[in-house]
């Protein structure tokens, strides 16, 4: 007898994959085709480690040793005219080679070029702060530092900016569940009424499949609602429900579809 | 001397009206209900269109308040952030009795399509909730015809009975 597997995940897997998949590169080039890159990176060459350069879709990529970065972006910011940091955050690498990859996009505004500055830090290590240098790190390294806890050193004011100062744990980890984990699931409740009021607030609620009937008839139909509590059962007549109520409502009148004009003129 | 003549005589007698304490103190709380100003995501732009001209809150006796302390009900228009929800809370606490609370879309009332770390998963979770508006967004009617529910539920209570808060736990 064929052993049996359970079929609980079977729709979140693909049933089919090609053994022979490869997928697709993006094309590189080499650094010697473009001069301006060229020169750029023979200038960088001449002071600093350079590990590995390339172009892809028209941006060079040159790959950085950690400690150099301050050294290799002031040198592209004060020489090389590189003069904005477009973006900067990290790669998470943890369950490949225990390790972050750090990118920082920079801009030329007068040569109409862009350069991505790449390097490798260990789980763990931290960076050379480049707040010094572009304004524009200081809210980035607080972002590197607050969904992948890579601390920033020189940085005026490494504090989580995006999470609330008390969260545990670093969101965009890929071991970080999307949906949180028991630290954040229980997060608001617990700093509200306190570890003793999960019983009664209960767990949340995310299964997104659930269906409840019951909810759906207090919350979807408008018009038989059903105030919050009512005990519902299969040969429940429904009961429309008005604005107001059958005696009427004391100095208000109720509105009149008969007496009212319908202004049916587009131009109006 | 009002040079108009007061014909006192016109609907049998006096300009009075005579009603129960009950009636006149719900009649005075269900038509000026004050929001409070609580937009947190895209929700609040619907919030903001029924307080416009077009579909004209101000009919209901309905006007946004920038302060709790000022406000009524609290309609909870948008996504609620894990962040957010001490706040929600505190905001909540400072409004005076007795005070109401509209969960305006499914962001506010389940979480809906943000199941993720940062999300409370329905305002209910913080604050004791009495009307949930179903929407991604609400029209403007939906909330209006939300609030006139309000007024329905205000006008059942007893004015003279002590009221009984409302505390999620």
């Amino acid at each position: 007898m064929r052993a049996y597997t359970p079929k609980d995940d079977v729709q979140a897997k693909s049933y089919y994959t090609d053994r022979f998949y490869v997928s697709p590169q993006v094309p590189k080039s080499p650094v010697e085709s473009d001069e301006v890159f060229a020169a750029d990176l023979a200038a960088i060459k001449a002071k600093f480690d350079v590990s590995d350069a390339y172009i892809q879709v028209e941006q060079m990529v040159v790959f950085i040793n950690a400690k150099d970065n301050f050294g290799v972006l002031e040198l592209m910011k004060n020489e090389l005219e590189y003069t904005q940091l477009s973006e900067m955050s990290a790669i998470d690498w943890i369950a490949k080679e225990n390790k972050f990859e750090i990118f920082y996009q920079m801009l030329s505004m007068n040569k109409r070029k862009r350069i991505r500055v790449k390097m490798f830090i260990e789980n763990g290590e931290a960076v050379n702060s480049v707040e010094k240098l572009f304004r524009s790190a200081d809210w980035s390294e607080r972002e590197m530092f607050d969904m992948f806890g890579i601390e920033a050193n020189g940085h005026p004011f490494m504090k989580r900016i995006l999470m609330p100062y008390d969260w545990q744990g670093f969101p965009l980890l890929k071991t970080y569940p999307l949906e949180g984990d028991e630290f954040a699931a229980w997060y608001e409740v617990d700093k509200i009424y306190g570890k003793e009021a999960r019983d009664v607030i209960g767990p949340e609620i995310r299964d997104t499949a659930k269906v409840d009937r019951y909810d759906s008839e207090r919350f979807a139909r408008l018009g038989y609602e059903v105030p919050k509590g009512t005990k519902i059962t299969d040969d429940m007549e429904k009961v429309e429900q008005t604005y107001q109520e059958d005696g009427g409502v004391f100095m208000i009148k109720k509105f009149d579809k008969k007496d009212s004009v319908v202004v049916d003129d587009p131009q109006r | 001397m009002a040079q108009h003549k007061v014909n006192y005589t016109k609907d049998g007698g006096l300009p009075v009206a005579l009603t129960s304490i009950d009636k006149i103190v719900n009649w005075g709380r269900s038509n000026s209900i004050w929001a409070l100003t609580y937009g947190l995501a895209c929700c609040g732009i619907e919030m903001m269109a029924s307080g416009a001209s077009r579909y004209d809150f101000d009919r209901f006796g309905t006007i946004f308040r920038a302060s709790p302390r000022q406000a009524d009900v609290m309609i909870v228009a948008g996504t609620l952030t894990k962040k957010h929800a001490e706040f929600i809370k505190r905001l909540y606490d400072q409004m005076t009795e007795p005070r109401w609370v509209i969960s305006m879309g499914s962001c506010a009332n389940t979480g809906g399509m943000f199941n993720t770390y940062s999300t409370v998963q329905g305002c209910d979770r913080i604050i004791p909730v009495d009307l949930y508006l179903p929407g991604c967004a609400p029209r403007p009617e939906t909330l209006q015809y939300g609030v006139m529910l309000l007024q329905k539920k205000i006008r059942a209570n007893h004015a003279s009975k002590a009221q009984k808060a409302k505390r999620l736990m």
